[in-house]
């Protein structure tokens, strides 16, 4: 038997009915069905998880729309509450009948710290990944980039205590303004935060370029400047704006930090160029006040709508990038 | 062997688990009390289970400081024994508390100031409540105007569900809202080390949180001590409160975790944990 199997190619085994019964055919067809299904409800459980963390999210944040008397019809009420969140700057959530729900303030406090990360973050997440990928010898790459990565690896808690103890009091001492939580120094730790991402899924796209293109423009007299600006990053665009969306969604997403680092005030900073001003971000807002708001309350409502915008948010820059990643996967890039 | 020793192992543990039960068993249930509130109250309450546990090991007490409000809430449904509340129950937790068909007792434990604490650096010494009002609202936006030097007030406030925030609101804002560049901290500490690392701010800390890193104000001309807080003359002092589902029966572990602030070694503690008592040993 053994010599059998050794000397003849697999297909030999010649003594297994060719025919099954029908039992044996039906075990097969359920088997193969029930593996299936089984692998399908594993792969869809994600899928699962996404619509039910929507479906939760909707479901409690649509009573704030509704909740309190309504003046005039009830389509009134559901505007003026809209009008309200998205219009007024006042977030007064815990004053009983004076309540105001105005979170406009908040949702351009995580604008404002979000794009000064970027502010930061893309330059120098960008200038990293060219140097990685068509600057440094490959022994060097092999240890700058598992080090930058390891920077996603250190506890958002951590990088919050520097931002309270360290850099806190060093924007005030150096750039002289009465508070060291402010936008600066949220901005400044959520590009910190996002750079990693940046330089790993873009230097991915970088390298991803190929040989041929660079030795192709080196071939026609192109500097190594040239190669890079005018030839590696447009042909990795694509890759390049996924891993810049992908920082942002770090940033917009993240909690600790900005709760710690911003200051939590809920204004809109004035003039808008100051970045010294303490805002408040919605991550922070959800953090600090949904662990002790009265469970059902309007408050409590509209922090879950503070959450639906911030998902929405995300989730649309998540499509973003999927689409910009599909396509340069289409176009022949290779990401890892 | 092998089984026979695997045998003799399973008879031995057996025999202990019996004897463990029955050991349990013979003591009886232990005697569970749950207690939930204030982060205020907090390390009081903290500190009464441990001693109390400590002299009757019988006892399990848990304590969870998840604020007055919800204290009152889960006292009121039924989830805890004793809430620990750094405020009076309010109107609407009363009623809730009477519709459940109990009357809720309170049980005053200690004194605790709201001290109103500036940068050391800083000259001015004194506010009255009207100008602490004026600067959270956001009509006094300079030190210089209240007498200080030039330069732009950093006030600092704690989240809406803070017993703390509630106490210094009620007490001095009078239900006029903080302007909207008033920056939010999360808790005691936070706000002492805000306070400590800024030149210009301006905040609030419970009286155990007062140390030579922040300066306290005196509020109308009163400074915060465990004299003028434990009298109630100064401002922003307040009680802090033990409550029950009616008066706890004499004798059961409910009624000695409320009346353990009258005994000396609770007296200790309420003063360790920076707080007044308000018994006189």
């Amino acid at each position: 038997m053994a010599n059998r199997v050794n000397t003849e190619p697999a297909a030999a085994s010649l003594d297994r009915p060719l025919l099954l019964t029908p039992g044996e055919d039906l075990a097969g067809y359920v088997g193969g069905l029930a593996g299936r299904l089984v692998l399908f409800l594993v792969a869809a459980s994600s899928i699962l998880a996404v619509l039910l963390i929507f479906a939760f999210i909707i479901r409690e944040a649509i009573p704030f729309f509704f909740q309190g008397e309504a003046e005039g019809s009830a389509l009134r009420h559901v505007l003026d509450r809209v009008v309200e969140l998205f219009g007024s700057t006042k977030w007064y959530p815990e004053a009983d009948e004076a309540s105001e729900f105005g979170a406009l303030a908040i949702v351009v406090g995580s604008l404002y710290v979000t794009v000064t990360a970027l502010v930061v973050a893309v330059p120098l997440g960008l200038l990293t990944a060219v140097c990685l990928s068509d600057m440094v010898p490959f022994g060097i790459r092999q240890i700058i980039k598992p080090v930058v990565e390891l920077l996603a690896a250190i506890p958002s808690v951590a990088y919050g205590f520097f931002a309270v103890l360290v850099l806190s009091p060093l924007i005030q001492e150096y750039l002289g303004v009465p508070t060291g939580k402010n936008i600066l120094n949220a901005g400044l730790l959520l590009a910190i935060m996002a750079v990693p991402t940046i330089v790993s899924v873009s230097e991915d796209a970088l390298t991803a370029v190929g040989r041929d293109l660079r030795e192709a423009s080196y071939a026609c007299g192109a500097t190594r400047a040239e190669t890079i600006l005018r030839v590696v990053m447009p042909a990795a665009h694509n890759g390049i704006i996924a891993a810049i969306i992908l920082g942002m969604m770090r940033a917009i997403g993240e909690t600790m930090v900005v709760w710690m680092a911003a200051g939590m005030a809920a204004q809109i900073p004035s003039p808008w160029w100051d970045l010294a001003q303490s805002v408040r971000p919605l991550t922070g807002t959800i953090a600090q006040e949904m662990g002790e708001t009265v469970v059902g309350s309007t408050h409590y409502h509209a922090l879950f709508v503070l959450g639906l915008v911030l998902l929405v948010f995300t989730f649309a820059l998540n499509l973003v990038t999927e689409a910009l990643l599909g396509r340069m996967r289409r176009q022949g890039g290779r990401i890892a | 062997m092998r089984i026979r020793t695997l045998e003799r192992l399973v008879g031995v543990v057996g025999v202990l688990a019996v004897g463990t039960v029955a050991v349990v068993l013979a003591q009886g249930p232990a005697k569970a009390l749950l207690v939930d509130g204030s982060t205020t109250v907090g390390p009081i309450a903290d500190a009464f289970a441990e001693a109390l546990m400590r002299k009757d090991p019988s006892l399990s007490i848990t304590v969870k400081k998840t604020g007055s409000g919800d204290g009152a809430k889960s006292l009121v449904d039924g989830l805890c024994d004793i809430a620990t509340m750094s405020r009076f129950m309010k109107d609407k937790e009363y009623q809730a508390a009477v519709a459940k068909g109990f009357l809720p007792v309170a049980h005053a434990i200690a004194m605790d100031g709201v001290c109103v604490v500036v940068h050391p650096t800083n000259p001015v010494s004194g506010l009255t409540s009207d100008q602490i009002r004026g600067i959270y609202a956001g009509r006094i936006t300079n030190w210089k105007e209240v007498g200080g030097a030039d330069a732009p007030i950093v006030a600092t406030t704690r989240d809406t569900s803070s017993g703390t925030y509630e106490t210094f609101e009620g007490l001095i804002m009078k239900g006029e809202k903080m302007a909207a560049h008033v920056g939010t901290v999360g808790s005691n500490p936070e706000m002492h080390d805000s306070v400590a690392t800024t030149a210009g701010a301006i905040g609030y800390v419970g009286l155990g949180f007062l140390d030579e890193k922040v300066k306290a104000l005196t509020v109308n001309g009163i400074a915060p001590s465990k004299k003028t807080v434990a009298s109630g003359v100064y401002p922003v002092s307040r009680p802090l409160f033990l409550f029950t589902r009616g008066y706890p029966e004499l004798g059961s572990p409910a009624h000695t975790f409320c009346t353990f602030y009258l005994t000396e070694e609770g007296h200790e503690i309420i003063e360790a944990k920076g707080f007044v008592p308000l018994t006189n040993y």
